[in-house]
This record gives structure tokens, C-alpha cells and sequence, in this order.
């Protein structure tokens, strides 16, 4: 490292998993001058994913999911108070509480938050939550605690089926509503889809897919929801499950490419500027990051999962200390995890980039398997439910852009595997977010550009 | 002392329900279930776990942002 970048100030905006894991490596590396670690909620930093499976299960209280420290970062922190904007010229983020920090180099890893209710006044309504932060499951788990008559969770990604599986656990009556035609499709496609339809269902959840929340009743305090098919559920708290939106409003006059679908930057988590140049002095990690990725097309594409927040943090900070030539690209396959209803959901590479899948091992009938995903005669994802063992012999599979379907010797059978389409739908229709969020084009929908007479 | 585990790694080789009961436990055949604030009287038993974990996927340390002033 040379001296220049060993010194100065660097500020990290955002002070959860990716932008701790950031001022660790920064120190690691070898960073001697200041560092700033700005957040908007008040709590050191904290892990978001027992929010929705211990803490809800009432084993552990939402203020105890504290994340453990690498190492010393010797940090300024300045908690409870959200960055409202940027200064590129000046290099200076300003602060909601009016002051202004100073940096050399920044980092951008301010997450997403929880997309609320759209009508505040019903959202307003005693018994409505979302559940993203601490303070959100720590309201969600007293209620629960409480026994409720009945919970009403609005959509079925991870977070509302998690959600859901908790409440039943607990022997709490629990609606879900979506919109899209079954549970976790938006992420997992049609066939896997099925079967988290039937974990539900086999597990006592009232589950109504097809259909959207239209209006929650009450007078004050939350008494029901009427839905777009005419009917009603009564129900004394509602989950709002509805994905997350990425926290890039306050960079709005920043000159940076930021807008709903993040930040975009490059291979090296450096940021564009709104003209398309990159960066020299700022860089982007974690959920709110929007990045190439050349296993998926070099498609720019933003991940919502617990692992890329703390690989893309490494290599955002690594890059921040190091010169041109020794910068590294994130390459990182993307990998998550989910389990409810006693199951474990894994997942390597990206399942939606896909056209077919198989399915390798095991049966969607014992709901124990591992599903493969293709795209164009390529492996780009696999998904395994109870078989955790068999997603590193994918992944390495996916590293290599293995041809799809999967060569015998991948298979616990011997009789040929029969790709399906993967029925991976249009995120527009789903209650629930992708979690991964494709946002270039697939190839194949490119538009092609015709020269006359040739 | 807190600890996080890394899930995309774990492969539920259960040595630290084993080792560490209390703070560790398999919710089904292989979702793991644990305790990120470990009481006083089980780190000695979580070190162990850690150290014994095949894909090393457990992270024990002080409580991060200890030193927020």
C-alpha cells in the first residue's frame, strides 16, 4: 500500500454488516488515518437474519442478535443520525443532525429498508409491522408474544414466509397473502415454488396466492384486511412483507448513479458518476450496491443476502487501499439461506437467470432435494432443500460454467433428468422482491440491430 | 462475547450442538439455530465449538461497536 492511501479520512456510511466488515478489513489492511462510521439507527451494529427466525421464535430478544467484532476498528461512530447527502466536490457527507464530515474516501453501504404499506394512514393502524430493524422485531415478538387471534402476513418471499413459519410454530393463526401464484416464486422460480406452497399449507398457514391486500380495516387499532377477490380476513396484526426498497434517496443530489435499483459501480466497487464515469473516491457495498457480475452475463445485478454484504465489503475496502494495478474485482458467486418450517433452503449462484432447471437429487414429493438451474445449456444456479452437503459441488459447477443439464455422476439416479421450464415470473406481479434484483437484460432479450442489405 | 455463524457455510455437521447445547441447536434435519449473545457460563463450551466446526462457519468476538462513544 503506498503511504498516500495508507492515510487520510475515510467515512463509511451505513453501520450494519457490510460497513463493519469494511472498517475491519480497511484496518487490516493497513489503514492508519481516520475513519467515520455513520448510521441512522442507534444500535451497533447487529445481524438482521435471527430477526426473523430466533427472535420471532421468542428463543432470543430482538436487542440480542449483536454481531462480534474481527477486530478493533478504532473508529469514530456516529449512530442514530442518517447522511442526507453527499458533497463530490467538496468530498463532505452531510448529516440529518446539520453536521458535515470531511472525507478522502467513502463508502457507500447504506442498505435497503423495508417497502412500507402504501396508504401511511392504514400502516399507521396499532398492530401493522414491517421487520427489518431490531426496534421493528422487537414490537413484531411482543405481539406475538401476546397471542394474537390471528397474523395477517402481506407476501411470501423469505422474510413473510420465515414469518409465517415462526407463527406457527408458536401455534399462532397466520394468513399470508400474495399476490404472485405461489410462495418464494420470485426467487426460486415455479417448481421450488410449489413446494414451499405445500410446506405452508402442510403446516396449518392459510395461504391465498392470486389475490392482493386492497384495504386493512380498523379503527385505530388493526381489525381485518379486505382482499382484491371480495373476501376478508380478521386479524389482529399484519406483517408487511413486501420486499425492500434500497436507501439511495439521500443521494439524490450527489451526482452519483443512484436511483431505486442502487448504486451502480464497477467489478472493483467503485461508483459511477451520473454521466457513467467511474469514480476514484468512492465505493458501494453491500444491498444497496448495483454491480457487473461476469458469471450472469455481466448483467448489473444487486443482492439482498447476508454473504455479498460482507464479501463485497472485503473487496470494496481492499480496493480503497490499494493502487490500480492491485485492485481486485467481486466475484463472488452469490450465495443465501432461508429456513422455515423446519426446512433449510440454500441457494448458489442466481435462480433467476434461468430458462430450465432439473431436478438432480431427491423429490419435490419428500420436499428433500436439490434443484439445478440453466441458462442457454449453462448451470447458473442450484437450490437444495435439507441437502446442504451438495451445493459446493454446484457451485463449483457454476464457477466453471458447466453445460446444463448436469453430467450423470451430479444425479442420485440413473434414469436422464428432464429439464423444465424454470417459470421464473415478471417481479411486477409479486407481493413479495426478488431478493436478487436482475437489472440489465438477458441476452437473449436484447434488441438486435438489422443492416439493410446484408 | 457474541457470535455470528456463517449459514451459507454451514453444513449442519452439528459438532456445536454436540459441544454446545444451550447456544447451538439443529431446528429440523439442518437448520441451525443459535445464540448470538452467548452467556458467561457457556464460552468456554462456544470456544470449543468454534475451534471443532468442520467448515469453520461459527465467528466468536467482543461485541462489535464496543467502543461507540
Amino acid at each position: 500500500m503506498s503511504g498516500e492511501l495508507r492515510d487520510g479520512r475515510i467515512v463509511v456510511v451505513g453501520a450494519s454488516l457490510a460497513g463493519l466488515r469494511a472498517a475491519e478489513t480497511l484496518r487490516d489492511e493497513g489503514f492508519e488515518g481516520s475513519l467515520t462510521l455513520v448510521g441512522d439507527e442507534p444500535h451497533p451494529p447487529y445481524d438482521r437474519p435471527p430477526l426473523s427466525k430466533q427472535v420471532l421464535l421468542g428463543r432470543v430478544p430482538a436487542t440480542g442478535t449483536g454481531l462480534p467484532a474481527r477486530r478493533p476498528v478504532d473508529a469514530q461512530w456516529k449512530l442514530g443520525v442518517a447522511a442526507t447527502g453527499v458533497d463530490g466536490i467538496g468530498k463532505r457527507v452531510f448529516l440529518a443532525n446539520g453536521e458535515e464530515v470531511p472525507y478522502d474516501r467513502l463508502l457507500i453501504a447504506t442498505g435497503t429498508r423495508a417497502r412500507p404499506w402504501p396508504n401511511p394512514a392504514e400502516a399507521a393502524l396499532d398492530g401493522v409491522f414491517a421487520l427489518r430493524t431490531s426496534d421493528d422485531a422487537a414490537g413484531l415478538a411482543e405481539r406475538l408474544d401476546a397471542g394474537p387471534r390471528r397474523v395477517l402476513v402481506i407476501g411470501a418471499g423469505f422474510t413473510g414466509s420465515e414469518i409465517a413459519s415462526a407463527c406457527r410454530e408458536r401455534d399462532i393463526p397466520v394468513t399470508v397473502v400474495e399476490r404472485g401464484p405461489a410462495p418464494l416464486v420470485g426467487a426460486l422460480g415455479g417448481t421450488l415454488a410449489a413446494v414451499a406452497a405445500e410446506m405452508h399449507r402442510r403446516h396449518g398457514v392459510d395461504l391465498r396466492c392470486g389475490v392482493q391486500v386492497t384495504s386493512l380495516e380498523g379503527d385505530g387499532r388493526l381489525t381485518g384486511a379486505r382482499l382484491s377477490d371480495g373476501s376478508t380476513v380478521e386479524a389482529d396484526v399484519a406483517v408487511v412483507a413486501l420486499g425492500a426498497v434500497r436507501n439511495t434517496e439521500w443521494l439524490a443530489e450527489s451526482g452519483l448513479a443512484a436511483g431505486p435499483r442502487g448504486v451502480t459501480c464497477d467489478a472493483g466497487c467503485r461508483a459511477f458518476n451520473m454521466y457513467g464515469i467511474v469514480t476514484d473516491d468512492v465505493f458501494v457495498a453491500g444491498d444497496v450496491a448495483r454491480f457487473p457480475h461476469p458469471l450472469f452475463g455481466y448483467q448489473l445485478i444487486a443482492l439482498e443476502h447476508w454473504g455479498n454484504a460482507v464479501a463485497q465489503a472485503e473487496v470494496a475496502a481492499h480496493n480503497m487501499v490499494s493502487a490500480g494495478p492491485f485492485r481486485r474485482p467481486h466475484l463472488a458467486v452469490p450465495t443465501f439461506w432461508s429456513s422455515q418450517f423446519g426446512h433449510n433452503i440454500k441457494s448458489v449462484g442466481v435462480p433467476t437467470y434461468s430458462d430450465q432447471v432439473v431436478v438432480a437429487q431427491g423429490s419435490l414429493r419428500e420436499a428433500r432435494l436439490v434443484v439445478v438451474y440453466g441458462y442457454k445449456g449453462r448451470i447458473t444456479a442450484a437450490v437444495s432443500v435439507n441437502r446442504a452437503k451438495w451445493l459446493d459441488y454446484y457451485q463449483n459447477l457454476i464457477e466453471t460454467a458447466a453445460p446444463f443439464p448436469p453430467e450423470p455422476g451430479a444425479a442420485d439416479r440413473t434414469a436422464p433428468m428432464i429439464p423444465l421450464p424454470s417459470d421464473v415470473p415478471d417481479p411486477a406481479v409479486l407481493s413479495h422482491g426478488p431478493t436478487v434484483a436482475l437489472t440489465g437484460h438477458l441476452p437473449d432479450r436484447r434488441l438486435t440491430l438489422v443492416r439493410p442489405g446484408g | 462475547m457474541n457470535i455470528v455463524v456463517d449459514l451459507n457455510r454451514c453444513q449442519a455437521y452439528a459438532q456445536c450442538a454436540f459441544l454446545a447445547p444451550e447456544v447451538f441447536e439443529l431446528h429440523g434435519e439442518e437448520a441451525l439455530l443459535y445464540v448470538p449473545a452467548v452467556p458467561e457460563d457457556q464460552q468456554e463450551r462456544v470456544h470449543r465449538a468454534a475451534v471443532a466446526c468442520p467448515v469453520q462457519a461459527i465467528l466468536v468476538g467482543g461485541a462489535a461497536g464496543a467502543d461507540v462513544r
